[in-house]
């Protein structure tokens, strides 16, 4: 898992069947300072996150597990949403 | 599995059913040294890892899941597994 920063949204019209329905959004991971790490990727929410919001996503087969249909094509899924910025804590 | 130092951890009140009751601690993986790569990740722990620790991290997701809630198929890719006590390494090895 990591730490990402919604910074956008996606609208793919045509798309996978087992895609309808859900909200695609460009994630963009952070390191632990909260600076980019890496490029931005496109993530599908599975907790209702939205634009400007703290996230940590999961990758692989594993990201299809939130839905009901688990071979919903993703490989990279938005698991939780942080309560805010002073909620990652590091010594 | 990685070598990692536990930095912390979030805090996440809307998140994924599975993560119930599951500490979600940020990690920034290191050398077998123990200097820091600039790499972080989060990894649930199943071990009672604290802040500062040496960690062993599973990047894989069925032993993710099975570690951190004692049952396959979570959206879990990584978990913390182990807690180093030490590492020796080749005179050569080390830099």
């Amino acid at each position: 898992m990591q730490l990402a920063r919604v910074i956008g949204t996606v609208v793919a019209t045509i798309k996978n069947e087992s895609l309808e329905g859900r909200k695609l959004l460009v994630v963009q991971t952070l390191n632990k300072d909260l600076k980019p790490q890496g490029k931005p990727m496109v993530a599908v929410d599975s907790v209702g996150a939205g634009i400007g919001e703290l996230v940590f996503w999961c990758r692989g087969k594993e990201a299809s597990f939130p839905f009901k249909r688990d071979d919903t094509p993703t490989d990279c899924t938005i698991v939780g949403i942080v309560d805010s910025e002073a909620h990652v804590t590091k010594r | 599995m990685i070598l990692a130092r536990v930095l912390g951890n979030i805090v996440a009140t809307q998140k994924n059913e599975r993560y119930e009751s599951a500490r979600v601690m940020l990690c920034e993986q290191i050398t077998p040294e123990g200097q820091s790569t600039g790499t972080t990740m989060l990894a649930l722990d199943s071990v009672d890892a604290g802040a500062g620790d040496m960690v062993l991290i599973v990047q894989e997701g069925w032993s993710a899941s099975t570690a951190s809630t004692g049952k396959p198929g979570a959206a879990i890719d990584s978990a913390i597994v182990g807690v180093v006590d030490r590492i020796d390494l080749l005179s050569e090895e080390q830099g």
